[in-house]
């Protein structure tokens, strides 16, 4: 028999608890890993012995090894665009997509409301905003998660059934996802704007845009994600706040199949124009990308790993792999930012948007070492702070992207895969990066910041994948 | 109304999240209502307009940037434009340092440090068994300090260790020698070929300290914790380490170190020992008739236990016991009888019964070995452990800080029965920086009428606060040092028994 590995040297040691011990160990020469240890799980010694339960679990190490493995094999693949009533089987008449875990017309925030409104104006189910909201209030629309159909939207996410989809497809696991094109910047529909001008602007993105990028893509066969996400993070992109880099890859890449797809110059000029001048294009085909990363570990028996975070502006929502399908709900948190002038924390509506899927799988929040510009979200982040928030979301997954790796970090690979155990036993929760809306329907955005994810829904789940296990 | 300045950089472009940075330390200026510097694209001179920042006249496109502030005062908007080119032209970046980020979970920090063998546990007690469960799950050894921990959760613990092939020492661990290095309250003792078993971890710095004056070494000293030879847990530790240290080609001799266990749990270990080549040292304190394998011989006290595995060698510096006792006795009346221990260490205070008990003397005890009287009595000897959990809820253990100790070192000084005042001293790594210079400070100058003062220090001039140096602080107080603390017990009952 092999001697104990405690016999076999060098000698290195975690410690957990007093500092002295660690001081002496390191006086005599020996490596020591100190742990600034807090009571796990917010001091509930119970949920602490559940979460050692989990952490001994042979179930759920493999579980997770395999949930992980298939986020890293993903190869998400950007294919075409389509109407969603076309694509999106389960969206009806009279149904509107939106962000975030369930939530009904009466506990909606007002941009969720606001955007329904123009949704239903754009949809031809009410004459005007007014109809539009009587209409909405009495129960003639049904209001879905997009996360029920491999979609996601950001902010307040419509999707309906004229509205073009950016379809994602994850090569290796044949799995689709979808996510609307992205309006550009000022008053939008995700933010909540409904007036003219938004829906005149969505219906050019239905008429010209989205039939556009069809073409393009049909012809180039398909544009590869993971390549143009490794190059963005190293050209300071976090793929959340920061998309530019990778906006402005997407246009290089496809205007030549933009140009082939398009007859008419003007028509081809202003499709290049519209993608041009929005900093932000990317962020929703990251999106679509990161739901079709993320879906194909959903449902794997035993794995605490996160597969979406989302919020309705009432509610942040999360789901976990061993889980499937169910949501753990907590009242969303306020973001933390700088304003546009003229703005304040007192316009702010609460979290919002399908967009913390890119956190999900490793990027925005998690990523913020790539992105120092990004940096001055943090409070008053430097750019040698970001690189801590990246370290911190080291302790809360399971492992690291090998493609996709960030310079500051010494080329250090994203950190990947919430773990809900980490999460609760850390009390760390997942940073988000993301746009801040305005509280009041159609005024749209009014700054940017970081917002945490509760952790409450981390410690339902936790309760929940206990009982799974049955450690409960 | 509001007096607005604008100014244009003409093809510059920064990141707009620097821009809402530097805008916010502009609108903070005196006299400034609202101040923004964006990129004049047309979303952005939207915005501006809005927000009543946008001059008439203002031109700037996309390619440019607008600087722009609304103040009381043309002097104040103006003044505020200015700050914000100044800050354009010197970046104030590289300030602030990233630090040094800790791990905040075991996980992560067996990560960060790569091959890691060991976790060392001290967190409250009702945590402490999750987090050992963490550390095990991880591939780590590891040594509980931590007590209040359940037998339910011991024993699972160690049933998890056992599947994973690794040893989980404690709870209530204090001390542990692996390859030389001494972990938590432990000594600098040479390496060698003698592996140590205890469940008593002054009973592992007595044992080690005394095998390193004799000459000899410690290969590896593994720490038990207090429990693991009962019923409940069945030596699950004990078992492992003897493994561990049968399997070690650097181990020549084990010696065993515990109080008593329970009969069926000695029959387990014994088993254990008998299967193996190598010969054992067995000292469970206070055991009496003890079925032995060939390959293994009893020792009745830690010193004896020492000597054993050092192959008979008696430690270095005993001293001659009748005659240090006769020069000592002084014209006393006969009431001083009396020994009174005031002990920091559980087993050392229950080796020093043991000495008393085999030469058949009367003792008393808090922490009592079998054979002890059952109440305290002034016509007895009275042998007290101040590390017990009666004295250190809520305070500090007596090695750590003395201040209890040395309270009741006082008060026995002045104890008309007490022949003879019985202390240890244990140094080392976690121990009071100089527990003998303590002793000699709360000592009253040279009276004369006064028990004679025995003490032992556990402890190598290896060790932090030198043992020789620890032993000459009180022979200077006037206090007979032993070369052991069962030496120091022997000499203290050669002062007091009636001559």
């Amino acid at each position: 028999m092999a001697a104990n590995s405690l016999l076999r040297p060098p000698l290195k040691v975690v410690n957990i608890g007093l500092a002295g011990f660690a001081r002496d160990l390191e006086a005599r020469g020996v490596p020591v890993a100190e742990v600034e240890w807090t009571p796990p799980a917010r001091g509930d010694a119970r949920a602490a012995a559940l979460l050692a339960r989990l952490y001994a679990s042979d179930v759920v190490e493999a579980a997770n090894q395999e949930a992980l493995g298939r986020f890293l094999k993903a190869e998400p693949v950007l294919v075409d665009v389509r109407p969603a009533s076309e694509v999106i089987k389960g969206l009806t008449d009279r149904m509107i997509l939106h962000a975030g875990p369930p939530i009904g017309w009466e506990r909606m925030c007002g941009p969720l409301r606001g955007a329904i409104q123009g949704a239903i104006v754009l949809e031809g189910w009410a004459p005007d905003l007014a109809a539009a909201e009587k209409l909405a209030a009495s129960g003639g629309i049904a209001f879905e998660p997009n996360h029920h159909h491999d979609a996601v939207g950001p902010m307040t996410g419509m999707i309906t059934r004229s509205m073009p989809v950016m379809i994602v497809e994850n090569r290796t696991f044949g799995n689709r996802a979808f996510c609307p094109l992205n309006e550009g910047l000022g008053k939008v529909m995700r933010f909540g704007g409904n007036d003219a001008e938004v829906l005149k602007r969505l219906r050019w993105l239905e008429s010209t845009l989205g039939p556009a990028l069809a073409g393009a893509l049909r012809k180039s066969g398909g544009l590869a994600l993971k390549p143009i996400i490794a190059r963005g993070l190293s050209m300071g992109d976090e793929m959340h706040q920061r998309n530019v880099a990778c906006s402005s890859l997407f246009i290089r890449q496809m205007a030549p199949w933009l140009a082939r797809a398009v007859a008419e110059s003007e028509t081809l000029a202003k499709v290049c124009e519209f993608i041009g001048a929005n900093d932000q294009f990317f962020l929703n085909i990251a999106m679509a990308m990161g739901k079709a990363i993320a879906d194909p570990a959903k449902g794997l028996a035993g794995s605490t790993l996160v597969t979406a975070m989302c919020r309705n502006g009432t509610d942040f929502g999360i789901r976990v792999a061993g889980t499937g399908e169910r949501w753990f709900t907590a009242p969303v948190e306020q973001p933390k930012g700088l304003y546009f002038p003229g703005y304040s924390e007192k316009d702010a509506n609460p979290d919002i948007g399908d967009s913390a899927i890119v956190e999900t799988i490793g990027l925005g929040g998690f990523a913020m070492a790539a992105s120092p510009a990004v940096a001055g979200f943090v409070g008053a982040g430097s750019a040698a702070e970001a690189l801590n928030y990246t370290r911190a979301m080291y302790d809360i997954t399971l492992g690291r992207n090998p493609d996709w790796t960030m310079p500051g970090l010494d080329f250090a690979g994203v950190p990947t895969g919430i773990d809900v155990r980490k999460v609760v036993e850390t009390g760390i929760a997942p940073t988000i990066n993301t746009g801040i809306a305005h509280r009041l329907p159609g005024i749209g955005q009014v700054g940017a910041g970081t917002v945490k994810a509760p952790l409450a829904c981390f410690e339902q789940a936790l309760a929940a994948m206990a009982e799974q296990m049955g450690v409960a | 109304m509001a007096h607005v300045a604008n100014r244009i950089r003409r093809g510059f472009y920064l990141d707009s999240v620097a821009l809402m940075r530097l805008s916010q330390i502009v609108a903070a200026l005196p006299g400034v209502t609202n101040a923004a510097l964006m990129i004049g694209s047309v979303s952005n001179r939207g915005i501006l307009k809005e927000a009543g920042l946008l001059a008439a006249g203002n031109e700037a496109g996309a390619n440019d940037l607008i600087i722009a502030a609304a103040a009381g005062s043309d002097k104040e908007a103006n003044d505020a434009v200015a700050r914000a080119e100044q800050l354009l032209d010197q970046p104030q970046g590289g300030g602030a340092v990233a630090g040094t980020r800790r791990p905040r979970s075991t996980g992560a920090a067996a990560r960060e440090l790569g091959g890691a063998n060991l976790a060392i546990v001290s967190v409250p007690g009702e945590f402490a068994a999750g987090e050992a469960r963490k550390a095990l799950a991880l591939g780590l050894n590891v040594l509980i300090f931590s007590d209040n921990v359940s037998y339910e959760d011991e024993r699972s613990l160690k049933e998890e260790a056992g599947r994973r092939g690794l040893l989980v020492m404690g709870p209530d661990c204090g001390t542990a020698l692996i390859g030389g290095v001494p972990i938590a309250f432990a000594n600098l003792v040479p390496t060698g070929d003698i592996g140590i078993v205890a469940a008593s971890g002054t009973g592992l710095q007595e044992v080690s300290t005394l095998i390193a004056r004799g000459g000899g070494g410690v290969s590896h000293g593994i720490g038990t914790g207090g429990r693991d030879l009962s019923e409940k847990i069945g030596a699950l530790t004990t078992l492992a380490a003897i493994e561990a240290l049968d399997a070690d080609d650097g181990t020549k001799r084990i010696v065993l170190i515990s109080k008593p266990p329970a009969a069926s749990v000695a029959q387990a270990v014994m088993a254990r020992v008998a299967r193996s080549k190598k010969p054992f040292v067995v000292c469970f304190l206070g055991a009496r008739d003890l079925q032995l394998p060939a390959n293994a011989s009893l020792a009745p006290t830690l010193a004896a236990a020492a000597q054993a595995a050092l192959g008979g060698k008696p430690a270095a510096g005993a001293l001659d016991i009748p005659s240090v006792a006769a020069a000592a006795r002084r014209e006393f009346d006969r009431q001083r009888r009396w020994i009174r221990g005031v002990y920091t260490g559980g087993t050392l205070c229950g080796e020093a019964q043991i000495v008393l008990r085999e030469a058949g003397e009367r003792y008393w005890s808090n922490a009592p070995i079998p054979g002890a009287l059952p109440e305290r009595s002034a016509m007895a000897h009275s042998l007290v452990d101040y590390g017990a959990d009666e004295y250190t809820r809520g305070r500090p253990h007596p090695m750590i800080d003395p201040a209890l100790r040395n309270q009741a070192l006082v008060e026995a000084l002045d104890d008309p029965t007490a022949a003879a005042v019985l202390l240890d001293c244990v140094i080392g790594y976690g121990a009071h920086d100089d527990p003998a210079g303590e002793v000699a400070r709360v000592i009253p100058g040279a009276a004369r009428n006064r028990p004679t003062l025995v003490a032992s220090v556990t402890g190598t001039d290896a060790d932090p606060q030198n043992r020789a140096a620890q032993v000459e602080k009180l022979k200077e107080a006037g206090v007979l040092v032993a070369a052991s603390n069962a030496e120091a017990a022997a000499l203290a009952l050669a002062i007091a028994q009636p001559r």
